[in-house]
């Protein structure tokens, strides 16, 4: 079970990297077109040009250095999206976990009514309403996702508090917010840590989403959505401009996912 | 008399949640920049033209009036005209909704047959590469969501090797006139079986990428569910019997072991239904979640309220049912 870790561990990381270099690693500007060059394609078929690995799309614009840009832009709303939208949904699941009552009354009423929206559509409101725009989209994963961490944070931290532990710590004069902060959270970490990668994962698909359905950023920004939407349309003519990003997105998505259940299977063998 | 007791406390936090949506939806919208009465106007309306539209909409009063105008309205089955589509609401929703509702249902039965083969298989074969493969096709259609999948089978099934449609609920060149919205089940009753093939193969796609990632949680829980109960002595005793393995699976083990399994697939199944709006958008299906997004897109308030109304009522019935059927099949919670 280390090698799902290890292989995803691997992708995730040179795919920061490309990121973090972007610049200098893309071989071309993402955004320069050059009707000369539309369509071409990757370079083991007949008519490849050198240099332009992965082809071009209808605009002649490179199609890897377009990929290598768009992860900039998927990982960053990966991490910051999903760090915000931990920190948030875990203290309310702690909040409502542990002190019961009518924070949690008021907190599990609120994830009922997030629950009723459909995700995808609750999403394209809140980017509509927010317009369009990098903060938007992060904004939208923190206001949309929060609930997934303080449902499961929440059941944790109930039968956390349920523990002997607890009631040793509180006998021992420990006050109510010090056991919370120091017998508990260290012990629901582990599932944090686990839901945020998972969450990084649904972060990466709300993005590739609302670009595709043309709702993320402007078009001078090449993302993986905006590549897919693009490449659907002319498929018959350059299947590689849908392949490739659908491929990375798909692998990327998948490595955060394997890396989370990972995660969680590495510090706590019993949990669920 | 506890079961009412209980049933009726489920209306009332179902009411409250609902209500909450409501709150939710309309403030949302009212803030979105970008007057939608601007965009219903041609050009070269005078200030007294816009005016009139406001005051007509209601966009004139207070917001705190305009929602309880509004919630009057929606209590009494009004859910306004929609600005775009020029069209009331309620019929454009309710219109819409069978089509929604199919392809669900049809993803729901894909989802459960290919989930149930995957864990009688991997039961079949456990401790072996069978079970292996089992796990990791679930564990990897489990960590994709339907978005990816479907784009996925766009590429092999539409592309590739175009053997299904891609595009639309109905072909254009079928010649049928429906008097409802739900075409599988009026064509089926009309037993018209050869309508319903062509209508299950238009909507074979869209349904199996939404089927996949409920299919692999189905495998997943009920193949662990399936195996705990091999190890009991009264499947024991069904195998010392002489009945084949199929046989004890199937009729011994599959009894006990699919409660937990339904439980599952009941909350589940509203997110299926919640991924049926970017599904639709993909294929081009004609349902409720492609028209969410046209309004949205054309910031058609009074049908984005309509949809999204609908479409809370409409897991909050489900997620109601299904508890009731937890409680009605599992004797354990009938008393608790």
């Amino acid at each position: 079970m280390g090698a799902r870790l290890w292989l995803s561990g691997t992708w995730l990381g040179l795919l920061a990297l490309a990121a973090l270099f972007a610049p200098w690693v893309a071989p071309h500007d993402p955004l320069a077109q050059d009707l000369f060059l539309g369509r071409l394609p990757p370079f083991w078929m007949d008519g490849a040009e050198p240099g332009y690995w992965l082809g071009t799309d209808s605009l002649g614009r490179d199609v890897l250095s377009r990929m290598i840009h768009g992860a900039r832009i998927a990982l960053m709303v990966a991490l910051i999206a999903g760090t915000l939208t931990c920190l948030i949904g875990a203290t309310l699941g702690v909040l409502a976990g542990f002190y019961r009552g009518w924070s949690d009354r008021i907190i599990s009423r609120l994830v009922d009514i997030w629950m009723a929206f459909p995700p995808v559509l609750f999403a394209i409101l809140l980017i509509a309403v927010l317009g369009p725009g990098l903060l938007s989209i992060i904004l939208a994963i923190v206001i949309i996702d929060w609930t997934r961490f303080a449902r499961v944070i929440r059941a944790e931290t109930l039968s956390q508090g349920a523990m002997d532990y607890v009631a040793s710590a509180q006998v021992a004069g420990r006050t109510r917010f010090s056991t919370m902060i120091a017998e508990i959270l260290p012990n629901i970490l582990p599932t944090v840590i686990a839901l945020l990668t998972l969450e990084m994962g649904i972060a990466v698909i709300v993005e590739a989403i609302l670009s595709f359905v043309n709702l993320s950023i402007s078009t001078d920004s090449p993302t993986w959505g905006g590549m897919i939407a693009e490449g659907r349309t002319s498929v018959h003519q350059a299947w590689w401009v849908l392949v490739f990003p659908l491929f990375t997105l798909f692998l990327t998505v998948l490595s955060f996912s394997q890396l989370g259940e990972g995660l969680k299977d590495r510090f706590d063998p019993v949990l669920r | 008399m506890t079961l009412l007791r209980a049933l009726f406390m489920r209306l009332l936090t179902m009411a409250i949640t609902l209500f909450g949506v409501a709150v939710v939806v309309f403030f949302l919208i009212r803030v979105v920049p970008g007057n939608p009465i601007a965009m219903m106007l041609p050009p070269g309306a005078t200030e007294e033209d816009i005016t009139r539209l406001q005051a007509l909409y209601g966009f004139d009063k207070s917001l705190f009036q305009q929602f309880l105008i509004w919630g009057g309205d929606v209590l009494r089955g009004d859910f306004g005209t929609s600005i775009s589509l020029r069209q009331p609401v309620s019929e454009l929703v309710l219109g819409r909704l069978p089509a929604t509702l199919e392809l669900s249902l049809f993803a729901l039965v894909i989802a459960i047959l290919l989930g149930g083969l995957m864990a009688f298989l991997g039961t079949l074969y456990r401790h072996s590469m069978a079970e292996a493969a089992v796990d990791v096709t679930s564990g990897t259609a489990l960590s994709v969501p339907d978005f990816l999948w479907a784009l996925v089978l766009i590429l092999l099934f539409g592309v590739l090797w175009p053997v299904f449609s891609i595009s639309g609920r109905v072909s254009p060149s079928l010649d049928f006139d429906f008097a409802t919205n739900f075409y599988i089940i009026e064509a089926a009753l009309r037993l018209r079986f050869d309508v319903v093939g062509h209508l299950l193969g238009r909507s074979f796609m869209p349904a199996l990428a939404l089927a996949i990632p409920l299919a692999a949680i189905i495998a997943q829980l009920l193949k662990q569910s399936l195996k705990e109960t091999m190890h009991l002595d009264y499947v024991t005793l069904a195998r010392t019997k002489g009945y084949s393995e199929t046989w004890v699976i199937l009729s011994e083990a599959l009894p006990n072991a699919v409660l937990p399994t339904l439980t599952l697939i009941g909350v589940q199944f509203t997110f299926l239904i919640g991924g049926t709006v970017i599904i639709e958008r993909l294929f081009s299906y004609e349902g409720l979640g492609n028209m969410a997004i046209d309004a949205v897109i054309n910031r058609d308030l009074p049908l984005i309220q309509g949809i999204v109304l609908l479409f809370a009522a409409l897991f909050t019935v489900i997620n109601l049912v299904v508890d009731m059927l937890c409680v009605i099949l599992n004797p354990k919670l009938r008393h608790a």
